[in-house]
């Protein structure tokens, strides 16, 4: 029985998948980018962004979520993600006289209605995406795969793999 | 009037947390209550006519000033809601643990099997 | 008429909560409660916060994916029943109070549809209204605040988020195998 061939869901989850996950990615990108001029920030576009790992974790198999975007990786971008935040917050002591200031603004005016229009508050939308996206991928990593399982009458947590075929009683 | 219905759905969430057996049960009571809160703290900054909080292009600023619905509870829900994801993955995760233990997710079993 | 739809949606939302907490099918009921996440973007767009719907609609699609796949999957008995009698019987009065006296404090609210913002002239939402598109050049006040009039709380909510996401890793964590073997050893 070929075991990597048996991940995931069947064929036409994976073909939509495969058709789809690239713009629900540029789409939680977009919403990030332009968090200051139309609806969405931070917090959302960082959701959409894990969406597309968990995606990508429903319909292949836990392998290729991990392999795109591994354990170390989420962890290391969910810590630097949030130092990236501070750092930014404290360059305003720095540079703008207080904690948070809009230095970039204040210093270097520009037009309305662009991309860098808003001085700092796209950098903190990404570091603050780049944080939530990371963290909200790593929890459903660690939620979807461990599993209590009954072994010699001892119930253990063990990390299993994502589909393998239900026991009987267990189906519904 | 609404507000009233907003506060029905806040105690019948109360009445999940407080009545139920099942531990997912008590989660989806939590869960009500968040919605419910997000719900009614939104809806207080509401203005008849009112306009989503973002300045377009073509929209003079005397307009937009006498328009607007209120941003700031818009503000304080939008961090609200991602906080409750973070709580709801931290409470399964405490069910799950409770689950290894004990083999159930009835609490009043879970009374009977301690050790 | 947004009035009128408001409480249309809002008495959904209270149909699919009972449902929510009274069907003994624990999936019908984790969907029920899915309805009330989508229903309440509905009423977050209506009253003009597409922000807050753009949020919710996603965080209810993750949210429901991680109670599925990580409670449903291990124990799919029924738990019937409530708890003993009596205490359920005082908890149902508690409630009943509750909800009066709840009902008798949300009556001298000001009516719907009429801010804060529009009764206070000094109350923070008009400044941040009328000089938060100068201030920080965000054309989205929502985010303008956020980030920048009120960057302490977004720090700490990220603190929060931070905290609780590595609680949860650090509960599930699997022992190593060495400290398995002493442990069993020792049991």
């Amino acid at each position: 029985m070929n075991k990597s061939k048996q991940q995931g869901m069947s064929i036409i989850v994976q073909t939509v998948a495969r058709w789809t996950k690239g713009y629900i990615f540029l789409f939680g990108v977009y919403l990030t980018f332009y968090g200051h001029l139309t609806p969405g920030g931070g917090f959302s576009g960082g959701v959409v962004i894990a969406v597309t790992f968990v995606l990508l974790t429903l319909a292949f198999g836990k392998e290729r979520a991990l392999s795109k975007l591994g354990k170390v990786l989420a962890s290391v971008l969910d810590c630097s993600g949030a130092l990236l935040f501070l750092l930014i917050a404290a360059l305003g002591i720095l540079f703008g006289g207080a904690f948070f200031a809009n230095f970039i603004e204040k210093r270097f005016p520009s037009a309305n209605f662009r991309l860098f229009s808003a001085g700092n508050l796209p950098l903190c939308n990404i570091s603050i995406a780049i944080k939530v996206g990371a963290s909200l991928f790593m929890i459903f990593i660690i939620l979807a795969v461990r599993r209590v399982v009954e072994i010699n009458g001892k119930r253990k947590l063990i990390s299993t793999e994502f589909f393998e075929t239900p026991e009987k009683g267990k189906s519904r | 009037m609404i507000y009233t219905l907003c506060f029905l759905l806040f105690t019948i969430g109360l009445y999940g947390v407080t009545c139920k057996k099942n531990i997912v049960k008590i989660i989806l009571g939590l869960l009500i209550m968040e919605y419910s809160i997000n719900l009614f703290l939104i809806l207080l900054g509401w203005r008849k006519n009112g306009i989503a909080p973002i300045i377009d292009q073509s929209m003079s600023h005397e307009v937009f000033v006498f328009q607007a619905v209120d941003p700031l509870p818009q503000a304080l829900v939008l961090t609200s809601i991602v906080i409750g994801l973070g709580v709801l993955s931290l409470m399964v995760a405490i069910s799950i643990r409770l689950y290894q233990r004990y083999g159930t997710f009835d609490i009043t079993e879970m009374n009977k099997l301690k050790r | 008429m947004v009035e009128f739809l408001i409480g249309v949606f809002i008495f959904f939302m209270i149909i699919a909560a009972i449902i929510a907490l009274e069907t003994s099918d624990l999936l019908s009921a984790i969907i029920s409660v899915g309805a009330i996440g989508v229903a309440a973007s509905i009423c977050f767009l209506l009253v003009g916060a597409p922000d807050i719907a753009i949020t919710q609609m996603v965080v209810e699609v993750l949210s429901l994916v991680i109670l599925i796949r990580a409670t449903i999957r291990h124990d799919l008995t029924a738990i019937n029943g409530d708890r003993e009698f009596f205490g359920l019987t005082i908890t149902i009065a508690l409630l009943f109070a509750f909800f009066l006296f709840g009902f008798k404090a949300f009556a001298s609210l000001a009516e719907f549809g009429v801010p804060a913002m529009s009764r206070f002239f000094d109350a923070p939402s008009n400044t941040y209204i009328n000089s938060g598109f100068k201030e920080t050049g965000a054309s989205n006040i929502v985010t303008s605040i956020i980030l920048d009039y009120r960057g302490f709380d977004t720090l700490g909510e990220v603190t929060v988020l931070f905290t609780a996401i590595w609680g949860a890793l650090a509960i599930m964590r699997v022992y190593s195998r060495k400290k398995r073997k002493n442990r069993d050893k020792h049991e």
